[in-house]
């Protein structure tokens, strides 16, 4: 035991590690192996056949394709809003700094049916749009678009507070010693960024690979065409097929922790270059 | 002479050095205006816009309705359930993890913030995994008569779910950086554990609390993949305020689903004013703190 704690004046340790692992257990750990054991009555041949079946096969195309655009686009736009709400002053930017958070607090539902009717060929964007040929709602590009929505703050909190630690004497001396603005950006300041940035990239496209709610409304939910792989686990599950949703599932879960472990290596990047620096 | 050749200050020759042209600064305020417009602040108003679109008293009858009455109380229940129980989870996670050193700390870690990337839907099937009538306990359950997935409880264990890192990851960080002192402090004076917790401990996480239950409440009432699997959708009786939006939407009956969704837009906007009035104040608290 010794070995396993450092010894501490402090009392509750044993009654607080109890209760989180007890918790967790029931709560989360428990659950989740079910997926996997629950998978585990399938074979192998079984399992592969379910999970790379074509309809399923182009759900995972369309989940990482529309999911990896939306987050470079929340890569580009997001440093741009990140930047702009560090270092710029202009009216109303407090407004503007605390509705960043807003996809985080709208429920995702709410985000789908008010995009589906923003991009909707009647809609406030979509009536530009369509008779430029360019169809969003009930297309890819609409899941692109819900995916976008979801993941902009990701990369703004990731590199605001990354941003407003850069120390000016860092630009000064790059200034002093024959830098002009843009060398000084791509070479001292995006440097100093680029972990953070691509933590909120990782977030933003890990949230992506499994959202549902905001997508579902603007997907139009063609199999083959629009139809995301969270989808298809509720498909399946309504058709009765649990072995299929389980299989399914097990993928994402698999992926997730993929994400999840790239995630904090990427955390504990940047955290070493901020110590560095 | 040296007038003209330096007609800059050295406070504005050092500001050239390190800002951008006037036009490069309003170009780039420019576009980010430009995409947040798109992205965020249109579809924010447009919710309110299409709730009241069709007048007040449609609006009015829209989230007076029974069935709609049903969905607030039952969201208000499931987040009082949940929010407590994450409440309780996180402190005692932040407990163990920030006050002692052992070891797997590290993975303790990693296992809160879990639920965080596992998709939405994946959270409800597991669930069904367990409870539902196929599932591991489904027959046990059936045979004495109790119902959790197609149930309030289901509900309120995938909202648990969803929602069990936010108080936690609030608390670790914080409790980790007071680090402590003020509690052995305590307890050589002779204070019980739960004393020098309520007294030491207590007031110094109070905001971070707040904080973080503000946004576990925010995802509790707001979840909709993870809910929605566990439900069963029965009307009056298991939808959730998210799911109520979703059945009027999929009726085409608009008005009335984006009336119902703007309670929901309105509890994102509060809770972003919450916790902008939070974090604004932990600033301010911090200097004071500084400057002592």
């Amino acid at each position: 035991m010794s070995t396993f704690k450092q010894h501490s004046i402090l009392p509750g340790f044993n009654l607080a590690l109890g209760f989180t692992l007890l918790y967790l257990s029931l709560i989360v750990l428990i659950p989740l192996s079910a997926a996997f054991i629950r998978t585990a009555e399938l074979t192998w041949p079984e399992f592969l056949a379910i999970v790379t079946t074509p309809r399923v096969v182009a759900s995972y195309q369309l989940t990482f394709g529309a999911s990896f655009a939306a987050a470079i686009v929340n890569a580009v736009f997001g440093l741009l809003v990140a930047w702009v709400l560090v270092r710029y002053h202009f009216p109303g930017k407090k407004l503007v700094d605390a509705l960043v958070d807003l996809p985080f607090a709208l429920p995702t539902a709410v985000a789908g049916i008010a995009l589906t009717a923003l991009y909707a060929g009647n809609g406030w964007i979509g009536q530009f749009l369509e008779p430029l040929g360019i169809k969003v709602a009930f297309t890819p590009i609409g899941i692109f678009v819900a995916l976008t929505f979801i993941g902009l703050p990701f990369v703004v909190r990731t590199v605001q507070p990354v941003l407003e630690d850069i120390e000016s004497e860092l630009e000064e001396a790059a200034a002093t010693l024959g830098a002009n603005r843009w060398q000084t950006f791509t070479r001292v300041i995006f440097p100093a960024l680029f972990p953070a940035l691509m933590t909120g990239f990782a977030l933003a496209f890990a949230r992506a690979i499994g959202e549902y709610g905001s997508v579902i409304f603007i997907a139009g939910n063609m199999p083959m065409i629009s139809e995301i792989t969270p989808l298809l686990i509720i498909t399946k599950l309504e058709q009765y097929d649990y072995a299929g949703a389980t299989a399914l599932s097990v993928v994402m879960l698999v992926i997730s922790f993929i994400l999840l472990l790239i995630i904090n290596l990427l955390q504990w990047w940047s955290r070493r270059r901020s110590i560095e620096s | 002479m040296t007038a003209i050749t330096y007609p800059l200050s050295p406070a504005a020759r050092k500001e050239r050095a390190t800002q951008e042209p006037a036009w490069v600064r309003w170009s780039l305020i420019g576009l980010a205006f430009v995409f947040l417009t798109l992205f965020l602040f249109i579809p924010l108003i447009s919710v309110f816009y299409e709730a009241f679109k069709k007048g007040v008293n449609v609006y009015l009858a829209a989230i007076t309705d029974p069935d709609a009455v049903s969905a607030i109380k039952l969201t208000l229940t499931v987040a009082a359930i949940a929010v407590p129980l994450n409440l309780v989870f996180g402190v005692a996670a932040a407990w163990a993890i920030a006050k002692f050193e052992f070891r797997g700390k590290n993975l303790l870690i990693t296992l809160i913030d879990l639920p965080f990337s596992v998709s939405p839907v994946v959270s409800g099937l597991i669930y069904v995994l367990v409870f539902g009538l196929q599932g591991w306990l489904g027959p046990w359950l059936a045979e004495h008569d109790l119902k959790i997935i197609f149930a309030v409880p289901g509900i309120v264990l995938a909202t648990v779910f969803v929602t069990v890192p936010f108080i936690a990851r609030e608390l670790i960080p914080l409790m980790q950086a007071q680090g402590t002192e003020e509690e052995e402090a305590a307890v050589v004076l002779g204070a019980s554990g739960w004393q020098t917790f309520y007294h030491v401990t207590l007031p110094n996480i109070k905001w971070g609390l707040l904080y973080g239950s503000i946004l576990c409440n925010a995802r509790a009432m707001g979840e909709f993949g993870a809910v929605s699997v566990v439900s069963g959708h029965i009307r009056g009786s298991t939808n959730t305020l998210p799911l109520h939006v979703e059945i009027l939407y999929n009726e085409y009956n608009f008005a009335a689903a984006f009336a119902v969704a703007s309670l929901l837009a309105l509890l994102a906007l509060v809770t972003l004013a919450l916790k902008t009035l939070i974090e604004s104040r932990n600033k301010h608290h911090n200097k004071q703190r500084g400057h002592e």
